[in-house]
């Protein structure tokens, strides 16, 4: 067997997310491909809360709506889930919380009086999630040892009564078949949002600054927790309006920074990202999506922001827009977001979601060797120095306070060259065309880079034009149905040639989207180009492979 | 001395208070700068409004910021880089309306700055409104039968939210400014001092000031009860006496100083795969 789907549920604050973590790093360990969907409310206690966990002999960035396995920690987990079983799938449950239902000839079940077993061995509640792994292990062959190894490395908390615990139900559940490991090398499991943090530090990042905010809070963690040792300067201010302004205080003192946050905190942040076009200051926005209007789903994805990524901020200026759709791009991408922000002094605004954010994937450690921090142009001093001089690029050489014979000028006013403030109209046309001017070595610039991607049959005549996360789950399906994936992964500028090329030769083209008016299909559109189809999904819930394989059949 | 002047046409109203705070903010950065304060170490940060042209009047580094957001732009400069000295002018709308919460966290980080607040009590640049510390009744051109709000008392404001350095004085004192200026710069910590400055066009308080103000003397600016006592004495609204001078100063460590100091980002790579490592 190389691929197995595993649900795991129960109330926030079972620890299902924990659970989700050690069962993947289980099976990270012996050779398999790892994906996690978490999939959780806005609660802290209570509510139904479930992580679903592949594991492959191939990478699979993308989960399976129906299961192999269901562990079922409380009855709603099994009431909502029992659907997804497939026809020879396991349900393993606490019988002290859970009845199982009639279910269909070939399911199996293994029912263990966790509640009681807990008790029995002085563990704390929350160790029937340690109970349920030691479960699933035995079931499929897995040593105790093993699991043990990877419950030590997660649970800090009541370790040993957890292992005591969990022992003993691994003693005395069945074993049902030999799930065997698979000889390939473990990858580093991560999600996308550590990948961004990982790629903003190889790009030179100095300062992470950011209000908290479902799914871009982890790196502001993650950040955090490291900050030491990447001499990084962290700092969570009172508001998203502070956290851009500060940042802009951080780039004009020539230390690159990088703020994150969602659609409604990048509401308060774009009169500073307007503020950076003008004054030609180095940003990196990481906006994570999540479903609106407003504070809409917070814990859910969508990729409803890329209009708004696109044209925020008040006034016409260069900025740089990418949308990673895996890890190792995320990687890459946030690194090159850090080197275009400080060659061209622009906003680099990464855009991510939910699911690209929180998920977990295998990251395929050849991607680090992609990224490495470029310097910006940098005034040599030839010349008396202005902030604004007007150059053949329209690239301004840089220079920092405190550096000698330099009166560097910053002004959100239209200005002149040496950062005065103007109201005429020639200067104004002179600075506004030197801004914009920018964007051509900038295209030049990306005409190397990945800015769309081809993936699955290059020859087929039935194409999928996707974006962001939604990448995993089209090549799976394009995979499956012997269809071409065109993903554009730069939005901004917007690479129309590169896109064109992309999509020449395809018959049909399907767009799929996690929005409701097709956002990406709509650039496209404009160039021309014909889309035939909209798949497009905005319950704040990813397609599973099975699911959108289904709908993407029906239109063929 | 060296110049600090630049060549830019003033455009402030004959008369405006603003030129003093202009000439005595000069005047301390040329003393400074000649007793060893590298001059390009200085940074003056504006928001938006007749006070923020003080950029464009100054031949130092300038961050000419947004209406309200001097203070995180200014913290952010001083994080990064702890060496400079960094002063942000603002106005009272800019500081006390759009930009408040700002002001108060920057008084509660007591990072290394110093806030010179322009505070003419009306808003001059968009024509004559009301602003947080404009007397209640005050008829502004959005309030034209009188506003139907109290001022509140910003130095209050700024005991209550940990400024270390509060000082308050006029536009036509110009060697009290000079002096406060001074002190509210050398000062370690976040100070601030409220300038009330004339408009002459749209509230002119000349008189009312020359009738009330007096400086504070025996008054011992360590002592954060009598700070409290001295600061509330006048609430920007009553016609009583106005004290200026120093009210409050304190030790206290700072914001900047607590981050780990810039390293090289060379090794990183190597880091970055011991940290991948613990997660496989």
């Amino acid at each position: 067997m190389d691929n197995l789907s595993m649900l795991i549920g129960g109330k926030a604050g079972f620890g299902i997310d924990k659970a989700g973590q050690i069962i993947a790093a289980i099976f990270n360990r012996r050779g398999y491909r790892i994906y996690v969907y978490r999939d959780y409310p806005s609660i802290i206690r209570g509510g139904h809360t479930f992580s679903l966990i592949r594991a492959s002999a191939t990478r699979r960035d993308a989960h399976e709506g129906h299961v192999d396995y269901l562990l079922a920690l409380d009855q709603e987990t099994f009431d909502l889930h029992k659907g997804r079983l497939k026809s020879e799938a396991v349900v393993i449950y606490d019988n002290d919380a859970v009845k199982v239902s009639e279910l269909p000839d070939g399911i199996r079940t293994i029912g263990s009086p966790l509640a009681k077993v807990v008790k029995e061995e002085a563990a704390p509640d929350i160790s029937r999630n340690t109970c349920i792994i030691a479960i699933l292990c035995k079931t499929i062959g897995i040593d105790w040892g093993l699991a043990e190894e990877a419950l030590r490395r997660y649970i800090s908390k009541d370790i040993e009564a957890n292992i005591k615990a969990g022992s003993r139900a691994y003693r005395e559940s069945p074993s049902l078949t030999e799930f065997g490991a698979i000889d390939q090398r473990p990858h580093p499991l991560v999600s996308g949002n550590e990948a961004i943090s990982l790629g903003l530090l190889k790009g030179g990042l100095k300062a992470y600054l950011a209000y908290p905010m479902t799914p871009s809070s982890p790196i502001l963690h993650y950040l955090a927790h490291v900050a030491e040792e990447f001499s990084l300067k962290v700092i969570h201010p009172e508001n998203e309006i502070a956290v851009m302004l500060m940042a802009l205080g951080f780039s004009f003192a020539g230390e690159r920074v990088a703020v994150g946050t969602s659609g409604g905190g990048f509401c308060l942040m774009t009169e500073g990202l307007s503020f950076s076009g003008m004054a030609e200051l180095p940003i990196v926005v990481i906006l994570g999506q999540r479903p609106g209007p407003s504070t809409g789903l917070p814990t859910y994805s969508c990729q409803t922001e890329l209009n708004f990524a696109l044209s925020a901020g008040q006034g016409e200026f260069t900025r740089f827009v990418v949308a990673p759709g895996d890890p190792e791009e995320a990687y890459y991408w946030s690194s090159e977001a850090l080197n275009i922000a400080w060659k061209y002094q622009i906003p680099s605004i990464i855009l991510s979601d939910k699911d690209l954010a929180e998920a977990t994937y295998s990251f395929d450690e050849a991607a680090l060797a992609t990224a490495q921090e470029r310097p910006p142009f940098l005034w040599d001093r030839s010349q008396a120095y202005k902030r604004y001089a007007d150059t053949e690029t329209g690239i301004s050489p840089l220079a920092f306070p405190s550096e000698k014979d330099a009166i560097i000028k910053i002004n959100s006013y239209e200005h002149d060259e040496s950062g005065i403030t103007t109201e005429n109209g020639a200067i104004t046309k002179k600075m506004e065309d030197k801004r914009l001017r920018k964007e051509r070595l900038l295209r030049e610039d990306l005409t190397s880079l990945q800015t769309v991607r081809v993936h699955g049959d290059k020859d087929a005549k039935t194409a999928l034009l996707c974006w962001g996360s939604a990448k995993g789950v089209c090549v799976e399906a394009a995979q499956e149905l012997g269809l071409k994936v065109v993903q554009v992964v730069v939005f901004a500028p917007f690479p129309f040639e590169e896109v064109a090329q992309a999509l020449a030769g395809a018959k049909k083209v399907i767009a799929v989207e996690y929005n409701a008016t097709a956002q990406c299909a709509r650039l496209v559109r404009a160039r021309g180009i014909a889309i035939h189809e909209e798949v497009l999904k905005y319950d704040g819930r990813p397609f599973s492979s099975d699911e959108l394989t289904k709908k993407i059949e029906g239109l063929l | 001395m060296m110049t600090l002047g630049t060549k830019t046409v003033n455009t402030w109203c004959p008369g405006c208070g603003n030129f003093a705070i202009l000439n005595a903010i000069k005047t301390v950065l040329g003393a400074l700068t000649e007793e060893g304060l590298p001059v390009e170490n200085i940074v003056l940060v504006s928001g938006i409004g007749c006070h923020a042209k003080i950029v464009d009047y100054v031949n130092t580094n300038s961050f000419y910021s947004l209406h309200g957001r001097v203070f995180p732009a200014a913290t952010g400069m001083k994080v990064a880089r702890p060496e400079l000295t960094v002063i942000g002018h603002a106005g009272d709308g800019d500081a006390y309306g759009e930009g408040l919460e700002h002001l108060i966290f920057a008084a509660k980080r007591n990072v290394d700055i110093t806030a010179i607040i322009h505070d003419n009590r009306v808003y001059g640049l968009t024509t004559g409104q009301y602003t947080p510390t404009s007397p209640a009744g005050f008829k502004g051109r959005s309030t034209p039968f009188g506003t139907k709000e109290l001022p509140f008392n910003p130095l209050a404001l700024m005991l209550a939210s940990g400024a270390t350095f509060i000082a308050r004085g006029t536009s036509h004192g110009i060697d009290l400014l000079k002096k406060l200026f001074r002190e509210a710069i050398l000062h370690k910590g976040f100070s601030i001092v409220d300038v009330l400055q004339v408009c002459v066009t749209y509230y002119n308080m000349y008189e009312y000031y020359e009738k009330r103000v007096y400086e504070l003397k025996d008054h011992d600016p360590e002592d954060f009860n009598a700070a409290g006592r001295k600061i509330r004495e006048w609430d920007y609204n009553n016609d009583g006496k106005i004290a200026i001078g120093v009210f409050y100063t304190k030790d206290a460590p700072t914001f900047e100083k607590s981050f780990p100091s810039t390293g090289t980002t060379e090794d990183r790579g190597q880091k970055i795969r011991e940290l991948l490592k613990d997660s496989i």
